[in-house]
């Protein structure tokens, strides 16, 4: 079936079977690749994605359910010019990211986070970041670097917080 | 060049940020599952419902005319036509005789030996259609009894057996060290401390589950796999000279990035040949992606063993004689390097950081109805460590000794050591390690911490930890002596382009290790050429010259040391280049920070100069000297590295929940020569969190009777998790290894193999109060909770007894 919804800020219809995954419609049909499968029980959140805003895990939801609606995946945080996010350059300046698989879920959960709870503190960054795994970092480069982002995406953004 | 002058070059100990970091972030990262090939069909795997069973008969007729079916195959397709998945190191028993080496097809033959065994792989044109299709093959099964834990093996008594070749289950017996010196000073010896144990069994859960397109081209007679691996040239010798019997210069394997492995990605599985394989069958591409079930299931598991240790003292507690018994699982059948992980890298590290002049060690190695078991993270160096730090901890209670001091009075403290399991230390300094972490964990105001604690009615304990791991695998005739099947050299090559930036192949593999940055700035540091003109290409045998991968911490000592090698050779024809445009003597030619120089002149030409000489050669000594500036080494180990250090734990339990809090945790490491530190302490993180996570909560575990999985999925199996626990304090000491040119000991399982025990022996002394002696991982909060209540050691606890209930490990959960 048709589904017509924003990606990345452009419009796009895709014709998919109903019972299409969003994360599937993203990597299989609109070869967005950089959203990743790492489990099959919602768990480890490398397939977030934005939607309307909202941090969701893409394996555990239809892409029909998200008709109309914005999504948002890494490939859409940088600037159009490749100018990283600020969540992505603190990650990188605190090296929260190894292998790289689940970074863009993490990013994607980090910056909702951060829009979300502009205050979070160390304690809440690790509570909030639940839904996330990594096997790499274990952790502390990764609460480090939403903790970095958060505050430059407040300064970049001053009417968000 | 040496490696202190190494170290003192410019870019080495600099914290610089990952140059691949950028495509990682921007979701332009290329993993295996991202690549789609043109023709490309989907292969789902039917799997093996039951632990053992005879497989009757493998009806595919509805299967293969299901709509959009390429092809099924099954064990009668492959039988007599290929080799058994080979493994790569052979273990001797005490009387000479090998190994038991059964047979292990790329798809069962006549029996499955574990839930996942891999029955039929079904092709589709999509994966819907390849698992409606594979829904559709009817196995007849016999079921029969399991044999699930490694006690049970031990025991013989199960009247199961997995292999014909070894009717009582045991793959080898393995010994070493001169046991009758031991019993003589045991004799001798003032105290004996006993202690049993057993390591818990852990899946590895790269976040990336396991991916391969296997791809053939009928026009060139050529095959690609793209897999998710850490060393492709090892999957590719594996596959084509033990297996297949393709030549491998037809073969190609592309292992692109790769998301985390810990020694999970290392093996060729038989998913990876059945997709090579079936290519040519077919005349497809073939694609297949693991889910997570399948991850937990058929991924190389790691650990498992069951232990009993006897430490015999002089009246002052300086250790006399060391006495192990390990019975190890190896699963359901011989993973690649299964049957080195619990010898090799494990009785060979028992001496730890202490002068035990004598020691000795068996190990009995079992086959058992479960995911075969392999190197994960430390491989056989987390379970040396874990017994022997506990032991060591024990010594020190019964004795009335602190912590510290025990361990302190048998530290080796001259170098080189000759341990007397084999190994011999070149370098390090533990009392060093051991007052560092003294002092960042704040030991001395430990005790008021435990009354605030208690005061809030919890209970407190710290645990030590001094590590020894062996890294920088390895000398190959070492190796080569000890059963390896494999050279365990490395290659580097280094390609200085006309306008003088830098192209680097190395045969070492990066899975989240950073090395495109690392690499770089070795390669930078003795070029003297910035770090952003040297880019790093691994993981492609197309590309790259014969490599043997990365693990067991190997790849800065050996693939480092290999880029060293072959930047040496540049240096010296670049000197001779840098000679005839300056007019002057090879011998006066000096070369820093990017300049050839004329010794005792201001005369210099900057390096890029050079490098387009040589591929301009129009001024040149072509008649004395080769154009272009290209070079390759291999570089093979003369000793393994000794990474050590001490880790110090402090945990905070709830006397009404039995949740344990690690409060701090500290590390002091010594990695020798350290050329990015941000990235090395990435890795004690990771490691760190790794071996908490065992201690604390990981846990893999099968139905003693059914052989089921039950920790198959993430909602089963405890992943740490940020909110898990707090952040670390880190330090270093420095004691550069002697033998290669960097200084380098490898940093990437430390934390995995010296945390184990620290947690532990923190969560015991929080107990001991209670009166609980004894603790196996994990220390969840159930288990400790039911250790408080009983006060003393749960008859559940007692190792190699029959489970009562479900487990992996010789003891129920």
């Amino acid at each position: 079936m048709q589904v017509q919804f924003k990606v990345n800020g452009k419009p796009v219809s895709i014709d998919v079977p109903p019972n299409t995954l969003l994360v599937q419609a993203l990597r299989e049909h609109l070869r967005l690749t950089g959203t990743h499968v790492g489990c099959d029980t919602a768990q480890c959140g490398a397939c977030t994605v934005l939607v309307d805003g909202r941090a969701i895990k893409s394996c555990n939801t239809l892409a029909v359910q998200h008709a109309g609606c914005e999504v948002t995946t890494i490939e859409g945080v940088a600037a159009p010019d490749g100018t990283l996010h600020p969540m992505q350059a603190a990650f990188k300046d605190c090296h929260g990211l190894q292998c790289g698989f689940c970074t863009p879920g993490m990013v994607m959960s980090a910056i909702d986070l951060c829009t979300r709870h502009p205050d979070a503190g160390e304690t809440d960054v690790r509570e909030l970041l639940d839904g996330n795994m990594c096997r790499c970092t274990g952790y502390q480069n990764i609460v480090k670097a939403v903790m970095q982002g958060g505050k430059a995406m407040a300064s970049a953004s001053p009417s968000a917080t | 060049m040496g490696a202190s002058e190494f170290s003192s070059l410019p870019h080495i100990g600099e914290a610089i940020k990952r140059k691949e970091d950028y495509r990682f972030l921007t979701g332009g990262g290329q993993y295996t599952d991202d690549v789609s090939v043109a023709h490309q069909a989907h292969a789902v795997f039917v799997r093996s419902p039951h632990a053992h069973a005879k497989i009757n008969s493998v009806d595919i007729s509805s299967a293969k005319d299901m709509p959009g079916v390429v092809g099924v195959l099954t064990g009668k397709d492959i039988e007599g036509k290929m080799g058994g998945l080979p493994c790569g190191w052979l273990i001797n028993n005490p009387d000479g005789t090998p190994m038991k080496e059964p047979m292990r097809p790329i798809l069962a033959i006549n029996k499955v030996r574990f839930v996942g065994d891999h029955v039929a792989m079904v092709v589709a044109e999509t994966v819907q259609q390849a698992r409606d299709a594979a829904e559709a093959v009817m196995v007849d099964y016999e079921v029969l009894p399991a044999l699930v834990n490694v006690a049970d093996a031990a025991k013989k008594q199960s009247g199961v057996t997995l292999h014909d070749e070894a009717p009582d289950n045991q793959c080898y017996r393995w010994t070493l060290g001169d046991k009758s010196a031991v019993d003589a000073a045991f004799a001798k010896a003032a105290h004996v401390t006993k202690l049993d144990l057993v390591n818990n069994r852990l899946i590895p859960n790269a976040i990336e589950p396991r991916v391969a397109i296997g791809c053939y081209s009928r026009s060139s007679d050529e095959y690609v796999l793209y897999v998710a691996n850490q060393n492709p040239h090892v999957e590719r010798l594996l596959m084509t000279a033990f297996v297949l019997g393709l030549p491998e210069h037809k073969v190609r394997v592309i292992s692109p990035d790769v998301g985390g492995g810990f020694g999970s990605k290392v093996f060729l599985y038989p998913e990876d040949v059945c997709l090579t394989w079936a290519a040519k069958q077919m005349n497809r591409n073939i694609k297949w992606t693991a889910d997570r079930s399948e991850s937990f299931l058929s991924d190389a598991h790691g650990r498992d063993h069951v232990s009993h240790a006897e430490m015999a003292m002089d009246e002052n507690g300086k250790f006399l004689a060391l006495r192990v018994h390990t019975d190890a699982n190896l699963g359901g059948y011989l993973s690649t390097f299964a049957t080195a992980i619990p010898t090799i890298l494990y009785g060979t590290l028992l001496a730890g950081q202490y002068t035990t002049p004598q020691i000795h060690v068996e190990v009995d190695a079992w086959f058992t109805n479960t995911a075969p078991v392999d190197a994960y993270r430390g491989a056989g160096r987390p379970e040396a460590t874990y017994l022997l730090e506990r032991l060591v901890s024990r010594c020190g209670w019964e004795l009335g000794l602190s912590q510290d001091e025990i361990r302190k009075r048998n530290f080796i403290t001259q170098f080189p050591y000759q341990t007397p399991v084999a190994l011999q230390y070149d370098t390090g300094d533990y009392h060093a390690c051991m007052d560092k972490a003294k002092a960042l964990g704040e030991v001395d105001g430990f005790a008021s911490r435990k009354a605030e604690s208690e005061a809030k009615g919890k209970l407190r304990g710290i645990g030590y930890s001094s590590y020894i791991e062996a890294c920088g695998l390895a000398p190959s005739n070492i190796a080569g002596a000890l059963g390896a099947r494999a050279g365990l050299f490395e290659c580097g090559e280094v390609r200085v382009h006309p306008t003088g930036s830098v192209t680097v192949f190395t045969g070492s593999h990066s899975h989240g290790q950073g090395h495109e940055t690392t690499f770089a700035q070795v390669v930078a540091a003795r070029l003297g050429i910035p770090v952003e003109n040297v880019d790093v290409v691994h993981g492609d045998t197309g590309r790259i010259p014969f490599g043997m991968g990365t693990y067991g911490s190997r790849s800065i000592s050996v693939g480092g040391a290999a880029i060293m090698k072959a930047l040496d050779k540049i240096e010296t024809k670049a000197k001779k280049i840098a000679a005839h445009l300056m007019e002057a003597s090879d011998a006066d030619i000096e070369f820093a920070n990017g300049e050839f120089t004329i010794k005792g002149t201001d005369k210099k030409i900057p390096f890029g100069q050079v490098a387009l000489t040589a591929y301009v050669p129009h001024n040149y000594p072509l008649d004395k000297l080769e154009p272009g500036l290209n070079e390759t080494a291999f570089y093979d180990p003369t000793n393994f590295t000794f990474p050590a250090g001490t880790y110090i734990c402090e945990v905070e339990i709830d006397k009404g929940t039995g949740e344990v809090k690690i409060d701090s945790f500290t590390a002091v490491d010594d990695f020798g020569t350290i050329i990015n530190p941000m990235i090395v302490e990435g890795q004690v993180h990771g490691g760190l969190v790794q071996g908490i996570g065992q201690a604390l909560m990981e846990n893999c575990v099968y139905d003693s009777e059914t052989g089921q999985l039950l920790t198959g999925s993430y909602m089963d199996y405890a992943m740490p998790r940020a909110g898990d626990f707090p952040n670390f304090k880190l330090d270093m000491v420095c004691t550069p290894c002697t033998h290669n040119p960097l200084g380098t000991k490898g940093c990437g399982e430390a934390g995995a193999i010296g945390a184990p025990p620290a947690v532990i022996n923190a969560v015991l002394d929080a107990l001991a109060p209670l009166g609980v002696k004894d603790f196996d991982m994990p220390a969840t909060p159930h288990r400790v909770w039911e250790a408080m209540r009983k006060g003393s050691v749960s008859p559940l606890q007692e190792p190699q007894q029959r489970a009562a209930t479900a487990a992996t490990q010789g003891r129920p959960v």
